[in-house]
C-alpha cells in the first residue's frame, strides 16, 4: 500500500463519558487531556457522551458540567484540538458558544443518517465562530449508501469540513462500512471518516475497510471505552497501523501507556462484548441505550435483551433514550 | 346565522394553515373571513375551492377586511415580527402566533387561557409545549416543580422546514414555556426525529423533579387525570401512553398525540395539537367578542 495518512480522534471523554455514566471528574480530564497531547493525537472530543446538553434524566446527569471539563482539557492541549459533539435538538447554538469561548475548536455536528438538514444552522453557526465544523452522521446502517450520500452533500453545501459517518449501532459488516464510505467519498469534495462501535467484535476490522475505501479521518477511544461495547480501541488501532506503514503522527508507546495508566483505573464495568452489547449489534440499536436499558430491565423485572430487541422493532434512533421506558412499560402490561 | 359567528383569517396557506382551516370549519364562534398568502398556492386554491375568499397580498389583505377580529399566523417567526404582526395591531386584529416569535404572551389553553382574554398577541409556544407544559402544569400545582425535562418525538413526515431549519427555537422556546407556563424553576426540552414508517405517532416523555413527594403519587395523578380531560375537550387524541410514576422526588410519564386528520394525517399529533390549541384560543376570544356585544352566545 503505497503511503496513506489518517488523522485520529480521540473521543474517549465523549463516547467514552457512557461507559462511565457521565462521571468524569477535571481530574481524569486532566490526566486524559495531558496524556492525548504528549501522545500528538490530533483532536480530542470532550462532552456529554450526547453531546452537549445532554446532561439530563434521560441521558444522564454530567457529574461534572460539560464545559468546564471541555475548559480543563483545553488548558492541557496546545497541538491537540478541542472538539465538542453537538446534536441539534439537545444542543444549541449557546451551549456551542459556550464551549467555544471553553476553548473548543471543533464541533460535530451529529443527526440521524436522513435527517441531515436539521444540521445546517449549527454548521453555519460553527463556521461563523470560526471553528472547524463536521457533518456526522448517525445510525448510518439504517439506509443505503447512495441515501446516505444525499445526506452528507446537504451537509457539505451548509459548510463541513468533512462528513464522518458512524455505525451507532455496530451493526455493518465490513464490506458496509466499505461501500458507505465509497459512497460518500464520491458524492462530496470534502474527506470522510468513520466512527465504529465494538458491538460484533468488528470495530477494529470495519476502522480498516473504512480507511481501505478512503477515509481520511478514524474515531477510537483509550481501552476502546465508549456506548454499548466501545468503539475502536485507540492504543491499537495506532498499532495496527503502524504494522500497515500509515502515518497517525501519534507516539504509540505514549499511548499505551495512558490507556494502561489512566484510562483502564477509570473504567466502571469492563469495555467487553457483553449480552447486551452483542444484542444492539445484531438487532441494529443505537449503543448508547445499552445502560439505560439495563436500568430499565431491573425496574420492570424484565431481561433486557427483550427491550432491545423491541427498540430495533419499532426503529427508534439516537436520542430516543426516553422510549426504553415506554417499551419496558408496554412489555411489562403484556 | 353568520352574524353569529367572528370572522377569522389565516395568514400561510401551507400544511398548517390549511389544517386550521378545516378546524374552523367545524368552529361554533368562528367562520373563515379570508386565507391570505404571498404567491399563487395549492393551498389559496384548495381554500378557494371551498369558497373561502382568499388573496395574495398577504397580511395586508386581512387588516383591510373590516370584518375580521381574528387573525392566525402560520408563516415564520421572522414574517411575523417583521411584516404580519404591526398591521393587524394596528387594524384592532386579534394576532393568534403559531410562530416562535412570542412578541405575545404564550397560550396553552388547558393552563392560562383564562388569563389572556384581552391580549392583542399571543403565542401558541410549540407543539411540543402544548403537548407537554399542561402536563407539568399539573404536577407543579400540586407538588412544586423545581425542574421539568421533556422529549417530544415527531415523526420525520410531519417536520416541516421551519422546524428542521431551527431546531433550537423549538428547544429554547419549550424550555421557556415549561417554566412561565408549567412552573417550573427550571426547564428543559429535546426534540427528537424519527423517519421510521410508517410513521410514529407524536410522543411526549415529561419528566419532573418535584418539590414535594409527600404530596403522594395519588395526587399528582388525579391533576395530570384533570388536565387530561381538559385537554381532550380540543385534542380527542391526546392519551396517556404510561400513566405518572413516582420514584423519590421524579415523576415520569409518557403522552401521545393522535391527530384529528382534519387536513393532515393522523400520526401528524404535533400539528394538530399546536391548531388544535390555537382554535380553542381563537373560540373562547371569539365567545367574549359576541358576549361583549351582546350576540348569541352558548357558554362554548
Amino acid at each position: 500500500m503505497a503511503s496513506q495518512k489518517v488523522t485520529l480522534v480521540d473521543t474517549t471523554m465523549r463516547d467514552g463519558s457512557h461507559a462511565v455514566r457521565h462521571s468524569y471528574t477535571t481530574d481524569q480530564v486532566t490526566a486524559i487531556a495531558k496524556g492525548l497531547e504528549e501522545a500528538g493525537v490530533p483532536i480530542a472530543e470532550i462532552a456529554h457522551g450526547d453531546g452537549l446538553g445532554g446532561s439530563s434524566y434521560t441521558y444522564g446527569f454530567s457529574k461534572t458540567d460539560e464545559i468546564e471539563l471541555v475548559r480543563t482539557a483545553a488548558a492541557q492541549m496546545r497541538n491537540t484540538k478541542v472538539a465538542v459533539l453537538l446534536l441539534p435538538g439537545v444542543g444549541t447554538i449557546e451551549d456551542l458558544k459556550r464551549s467555544r469561548d471553553a476553548g473548543a475548536s471543533v464541533v460535530r455536528v451529529a443527526t440521524h443518517v436522513t435527517e441531515a438538514d436539521v444540521s445546517a444552522q449549527h454548521i453555519a453557526a460553527a463556521k461563523e465562530l470560526g471553528m472547524m465544523a463536521v457533518g456526522f452522521l448517525m445510525m448510518t446502517h439504517m439506509v443505503a449508501p447512495e441515501r446516505i450520500a444525499e445526506e452528507a452533500v446537504k451537509m457539505e453545501s451548509y459548510g463541513a469540513d468533512y462528513i464522518n459517518l458512524a455505525d451507532s449501532a455496530g451493526y455493518l459488516m465490513p464490506e458496509g462500512v466499505g461501500e458507505r464510505i465509497e459512497a460518500v467519498r464520491e458524492a462530496v469534495k470534502i474527506p470522510v471518516g468513520f466512527h465504529a462501535h465494538n458491538n460484533l467484535a468488528l470495530a477494529m476490522a470495519n476502522s480498516l475497510a473504512a480507511l481501505e475505501a478512503g477515509a481520511a479521518y478514524l474515531d477510537g477511544t483509550l481501552r476502546g471505552l465508549g456506548a454499548g461495547a466501545g468503539n475502536t480501541q485507540l492504543e491499537v488501532l495506532v498499532g495496527v497501523l503502524e504494522r500497515r506503514d500509515i502515518e497517525t503522527g501519534v507516539d504509540f508507546y505514549r499511548l499505551m501507556d495512558l490507556a494502561q495508566d489512566v484510562a483502564e483505573p477509570l473504567m466502571q464495568r469492563p469495555q467487553i462484548v457483553d449480552s447486551g452489547s452483542l444484542m444492539l449489534g445484531y438487532a441494529g440499536v443505537y449503543s448508547s441505550f445499552l445502560l439505560h436499558v439495563y436500568n430499565a430491565a431491573e425496574k420492570f423485572a424484565l431481561e433486557p435483551r427483550d427491550i432491545l430487541v423491541e427498540l430495533g422493532r419499532r426503529g427508534m434512533v439516537g436520542g430516543q433514550e426516553d422510549m426504553i421506558i415506554d417499551v419496558a412499560y408496554q412489555l411489562r402490561k403484556g | 346565522m353568520s352574524t353569529e359567528k367572528i370572522k377569522v383569517g389565516i395568514i400561510g396557506p401551507g400544511n398548517i394553515g390549511t389544517d386550521l382551516m378545516y378546524k374552523v370549519f367545524r368552529s361554533k364562534h368562528l367562520e373563515m373571513g379570508m386565507m391570505a398568502g404571498i404567491v399563487e398556492s395549492e393551498g389559496i386554491r384548495r381554500a378557494e375551492s371551498l369558497g373561502v375568499p382568499v388573496s395574495t397580498e398577504g397580511v395586508k389583505a386581512v387588516a383591510e377586511q373590516k370584518d375580521i377580529r381574528i387573525a392566525f399566523d402560520a408563516t415564520s417567526a421572522a414574517a411575523h415580527v417583521k411584516f404580519n404582526a404591526p398591521p393587524l395591531r394596528e387594524a384592532g386584529i386579534v394576532s393568534i402566533d403559531l410562530t416562535p416569535a412570542a412578541l405575545g404572551p404564550y397560550c396553552v389553553p388547558s393552563v392560562n387561557l383564562d388569563q389572556l382574554r384581552l391580549e392583542p398577541d399571543i403565542n401558541m409556544v410549540t407543539c411540543g409545549g402544548q403537548a407537554t407544559i399542561p402536563i407539568v402544569y399539573a404536577v407543579s400545582r400540586v407538588a412544586g416543580a423545581a425542574y421539568a425535562e421533556i422529549v417530544a418525538c415527531i415523526s420525520s413526515k410531519s417536520a416541516g422546514p421551519g422546524t428542521r431549519a431551527n431546531m433550537d427555537e423549538f428547544t429554547e422556546t419549550t424550555a421557556k414555556g415549561l417554566e412561565s407556563v408549567g412552573g417550573a424553576d427550571k426547564g428543559k426540552a429535546i426534540i427528537i426525529l424519527n423517519p421510521a414508517e410508517p410513521p410514529l405517532m407524536m410522543t411526549n416523555t415529561i419528566i419532573v423533579r418535584i418539590k414535594d413527594p409527600s404530596v403522594g403519587l395519588e395526587r399528582i395523578s388525579a391533576s395530570i387525570d384533570e388536565i387530561v380531560a381538559e385537554l381532550k375537550t380540543y385534542v380527542p387524541g391526546f392519551q396517556l401512553r404510561v400513566p405518572p410514576m413516582l420514584e423519590g422526588d421524579k415523576v415520569t410519564t409518557i403522552v401521545q398525540v393522535q391527530g384529528q386528520g382534519d387536513f393532515l394525517p393522523e400520526y401528524s399529533g404535533n400539528l394538530d395539537i399546536i391548531n388544535s390549541a390555537a382554535v380553542a384560543a381563537a373560540e373562547r376570544i371569539a365567545a367574549e367578542m359576541l358576549a361583549a356585544e351582546g350576540g348569541a352566545t352558548d357558554n362554548g
